[in-house]
């Protein structure tokens, strides 16, 4: 893989600026040219298709029109959410030729079918296996929760070779960083989603019950690919009781991305609310200052750029 | 099909007079062919001298007109339209035999499966029943009187299957005069239902019904045992089955074994998971499956045992006073004659490792229902005490999931296996019985108890027994750290979701047809449902008869089934047997391939491609004894009428009765 689309969506460029941060300097490393789709908008997230269905096709439509336009085959959208919907748009069109010829005289635009839609685990699993081989310098030596989700566990044709209620994407990624992937029981549990507003109480309830899961299940740290899940997980702690809190959550690429000795800041891990500096720290890594045994202190922690 | 005393005529010798018979089935063709514009079409067409229609033509008025009009107007021929020729065709043609045509000279034009049922408009639909119609009446106008092939019977069943349902019909068989070998794949007859430990709805112990009923099929002297056996393949036909069974190396001589147990006790090797005890005990590796097996003598499991693989023990030889055993003993293969075939290969439990959400098969004290039976049954690894597997402590919560791959399309069957909801309640109740302060939670979708008794039971279990019955689904069990599996579902009556910390949790597992079933199937010519269950010739009318003749099914091999169910299919088959079996001789369809022994070139292309062996070399030869030349010829009695000879003979000397090239081709040309 020389060269992939690139599709941020807007949480990437807000909420979940460690995943973008994350995965420009791992493919970076890995020899990957991201290109970014030109006049990308945004995929209609949770909000267009409770309002409206052909604008929940048609959002997600003129991304992958111009997609193809640009000679991109292949686009990562490393957001969970943007890459149900993109991916998720292309099934249905493939499924409705009604549908289409709708949505195209809509936008105006033509579109083949022909931009394939990879998410963050798939890619990371690809790095892991290709071009960050030979990168991966630092072996981390932790045990580590890999949490799906909804989103990367599910959809029928949308998430493809896993078993949604047991998925497993992330176990070779969680291995080529010298770390353990924990059996644990709470990998697809929902976090919250987005009732991280309307019902705060609920996913605090929610997220916590994950984080104790991964904690009784022996992990140091939580990894994600999904922004949602990670807001929800990481900056929800201080509302959780002792159960949930002091559990570091991070992005799988930033996970690769201390593998491969690539800077914490540089990867975003500053910018987090549970402080994962312990782990991004090489003295901690060797076990003398394991992240479980700090837990408690981790509201000295600073909010990072938000 | 009866004989019949004479016919009006055998031939073509008279000019032809064909009637024409056009059926609306109710609405069924009517609705959307025009019936009566049809019979005016078909009164048209050269040879047809009568053209009718009516309402029911299968019904008694409508065989009387066919009747009449045989014997008024002469007919030499007759074409019904109406359904396919599989569901009526038997039906018109003995009508047509009673009123003195020969059977075969009626045809029947398929206007409702090939026709009106697929089509909606009426001036199109109309226009192609004329042309079925015309097709026919093209054929029947070349047919030929054929008389049906007799054929001996062999009044022998061959049982393919131990369980409840293979001993019931073998028994029934046996009790009406006739002989049966039973086939069973494992070392002892006995099945599923051995493994059970009581029984629904009355509670009764499964041993204690069983075991008398597989010590009566092993010594009636009309039944003959072949355990630790398979069928290998199957030639011939109705009346005349020739099986070839492979009898599997049991490296323990029969005769020789007294049963006497010295070699199990003995043999090292004791920690290999019981197939019996569904893995929850162990066994040796020369072992009988439980101590009332029938028959009651060991076999080597020699995928296990040392001395098969490595060549080292020797133990069990060793203290065989008897010196039963035999480690160069082979599979033989051994061909068996019978007139019918009764299929009673049962079932198994899907696996419920497809279940994520449900801990995919990972956790221990997650089990299925035959594991349960083990837990509960006098004779199980624990004695009948009530242990979880994890840790052998007694589980004070149990929950039980039901419909765990049945009415699920998705991950599992689109089908209800019919007996869970029944050997729920029971797990339920003699769980209630054994652990008297533990909680018995059952989840369901519905309560499924159409049954004799089956609903008084399942109310039982909840009022009597206290089984806590909650209406929804599990939708994931996990195990905490402590060990305690916590089950998270929905009350869907009150309305909310709800979770229980379960000890043990039992999996009401969709009932699935054994593996291997459809090979087995495949080499009697029985069909398949798309969940592999054995195809009935008519799901109401038929329902223990196959497509193939004197192929017949019992037990839950066709669909689930429960206890009383599958013994009374059973003996209906064996009554099916027995009726076969009633004369000594059967008649066949005269449908059959004959060779043209002068035109004849012995290419020998129709013998390499015959299925059924029937097509072979023929010397014909002078009076003197001397070889002339070598031919082809057909065996009647195997031939099946396929037509694949025909097909691929290229000096055209073959030719299937009723289907000749003359008849084909007018057919044909009727279209044109």
């Amino acid at each position: 893989m020389k060269a992939c689309g690139y599709y941020p969506g807007c949480s990437l460029a807000g909420g979940g600026v460690e995943l973008d941060l994350s995965i420009r300097e791992v493919s970076k490393a890995a020899g990957v040219d991201l290109r970014e789709i030109e006049d990308w908008n945004c995929c209609g997230a949770t909000a267009a298709h409770c309002l409206n269905h052909d604008l929940a096709v048609a959002l997600p439509y003129r991304v992958l029109s111009l997609a193809e336009e640009q000679g991109l085959a292949e686009v990562l959208a490393p957001c969970a959410a943007c890459f149900s919907r993109l991916k998720g748009t292309n099934l249905r069109l493939a499924r409705s030729a009604e549908l289409a010829g709708r949505v195209r005289a809509v936008v105006g635009r033509p579109y083949g079918g022909g931009v394939k839609i990879v998410n963050v685990n798939e890619f990371c699993g690809r790095l892991a296996a290709g071009g960050l081989k030979d990168k991966l310098s630092k072996p981390l030596g932790l045990k580590v929760a890999g949490y799906y989700g909804c989103l990367l566990s599910r959809g029928e044709g949308i998430v493809e070779g896993e078993d949604p209620e047991n998925p497993s994407a992330m176990d070779a990624v969680i291995r080529a960083a010298g770390c353990e992937p924990v059996s644990w029981n709470f990998s697809t549990e929902c976090c919250g989603g987005g009732f991280s507003m309307s019902k705060t109480e609920a996913v605090v309830e929610l997220s916590a019950a994950v984080l104790a899961d991964a904690r009784a299940a022996g992990a140091d740290l939580v990894v994600t690919g999904c922004p949602m899940c990670h807001s929800n997980l990481d900056m929800r702690q201080r509302s959780m009781g002792s159960e949930g809190r002091g559990m570091p959550v991070l992005y799988l690429s930033e996970l690769l991305g201390l593998a491969c000795g690539l800077k914490p800041e540089a990867l975003g891990l500053n910018r987090h609310f549970t402080d994962a500096g312990p782990i991004a720290s090489p003295l901690s890594v060797r076990g003398e200052r394991r992240p479980s045994e700090c837990g408690a202190s981790r509201n000295t922690s600073t909010p990072g750029g938000r | 099909m009866r004989r019949f005393p004479k016919y009006v005529n055998a031939g073509r010798a008279l000019m032809a007079r064909i009637g024409v018979f056009i059926c609306h089935c109710g609405e069924n063709i009517g609705r959307t062919v025009d019936c009566p514009a049809a019979a005016a079409e078909a009164a048209k067409l050269p040879g047809v001298v009568l053209s009718l229609d009516y309402k029911y033509m299968c019904s008694d008025p409508g065989q009387q007109m066919i009747n009449k009009a045989i014997a008024e107007k002469l007919l030499t021929g007759a074409v019904v339209a109406a359904c396919s020729p599989r569901m009526h065709e038997r039906t018109f043609r003995s009508a047509a035999a009673q009123a003195g045509l020969n059977p075969y000279l009626l045809e029947m034009a398929n206007v409702r499966e090939h026709c009106s049922w697929v089509h909606s408009e009426r001036a199109a639909a109309t226009a192609k029943a004329n042309d079925l119609i015309r097709v026919m009446v093209e054929k029947v106008r070349r047919n030929k009187a054929l008389f049906p092939i007799r054929v001996p019977v062999e009044p022998t069943a061959l049982v393919v299957g131990g369980g409840i349902a293979g001993i019931q019909a073998a028994l029934d068989i046996a009790a009406g005069g006739g002989k049966v070998v039973l086939v069973e794949r494992s070392p002892s007859i006995g099945g599923h239902m051995a493994r059970l430990s009581e029984t629904f709805p009355t509670l009764d112990c499964s041993q204690c019904i069983l075991t008398p009923r597989m010590v009566e099929a092993a010594s009636h002297p009309d039944i003959r045992l072949m355990t630790y056996s398979e069928v290998e393949a199957v030639e011939g036909f109705v009346g005349s089955f020739e099986v070839t069974v492979r009898r599997k190396a049991r490296y323990v001589d029969p005769e020789k074994c007294t049963g006497c147990g010295d070699c199990f006790n003995k043999c090292p090797l004791k920690k290999i998971p019981s197939e019996f005890d569904a893995g929850l005990g162990s066994r040796r590796a020369i072992y009988v499956p439980f101590p009332q097996a029938v028959p009651n003598k060991p076999v080597i499991d020699a995928a296990n045992c040392t001395m098969l693989t490595k060549g080292k023990c020797g133990l069990c030889a060793k203290v065989c006073a008897r010196g039963a055993i035999d480690y160069k003993d082979q599979d033989r293969l051994e061909k068996v004659k019978a007139g019918a075939v009764v299929l009673a290969a049962g079932f198994e439990l899907w696996d419920h490792s497809a279940y994520g959400e449900y801990g995919g098969g990972r956790l221990k004290d997650v089990i299925d229902g035959f594991a349960f039976e083990r837990l509960a049954s006098a004779s199980g690894p624990t004695g009948g005490e009530i242990r979880r597997p994890s840790d052998g402590s007694e589980p004070k919560t149990v929950v039980f999931i039901q419909c765990c791959g049945s009415r699920d399309d998705k991950k599992g069957k689109g089908y209800c296996s019919k007996i869970c909801c029944m050997y729920t309640a029971k797990h339920a109740m003699l769980y209630r019985h054994k652990v008297h302060d533990g909680r018995a939670v059952v989840f369901y979708m519905d309560v499924r108890a159409a049954g004799k008794g089956y609903e008084e039971f399942v109310r039982r279990a909840i009022e009597a027994d206290g089984a806590e019955y909650v209406r929804g689904r599990v939708s994931r069990v996990y195990r905490r750290r402590d060990g305690k599996l916590v089950v998270k579902g929905a009350d869907t009556l009150v309305g909310r979701p709800m979770t229980v910390e379960a000890d043990l949790v039992v999996l009401a597992d969709a009932m699935v047809p054994r593996r291997g079933a459809e090979k087995l199937a495949q080499l009697f010519g029985v069909g398949c449902d798309t969940d592999g269950f054995y195809s009935e010739a008519h799901p109401k009318l038929r329902p223990v008869e196959t497509a193939a003749a004197g192929v017949f099914l019992a037990g839950a091999c066709q669909a689930p089934k429960d206890i009383p169910d599958s013994v009374a299919q059973a003996s209906a088959a064996a009554a099916k047997a027995l009726g076969l079996f009633a004369k000594p001789e059967l008649e066949r369809e005269p449908v059959i391939a004959r060779v043209n022994k002068n035109l004849c070139v012995h290419c020998r292309a129709c013998i390499n491609a015959c299925p059924y062996g029937a097509a072979k070399d023929f010397e014909i030869k002078d009076r003197a004894g001397k070889l002339l030349r070598v031919v082809a010829e057909v065996n009647e009695g195997l031939c099946q009428g396929c037509g694949t000879c025909a097909a691929v003979c290229r000096s055209n000397s073959v030719d299937l009765d009723g289907f000749s090239d003359e008849q084909v081709c007018a057919q044909i040309a009727a279209l044109e």
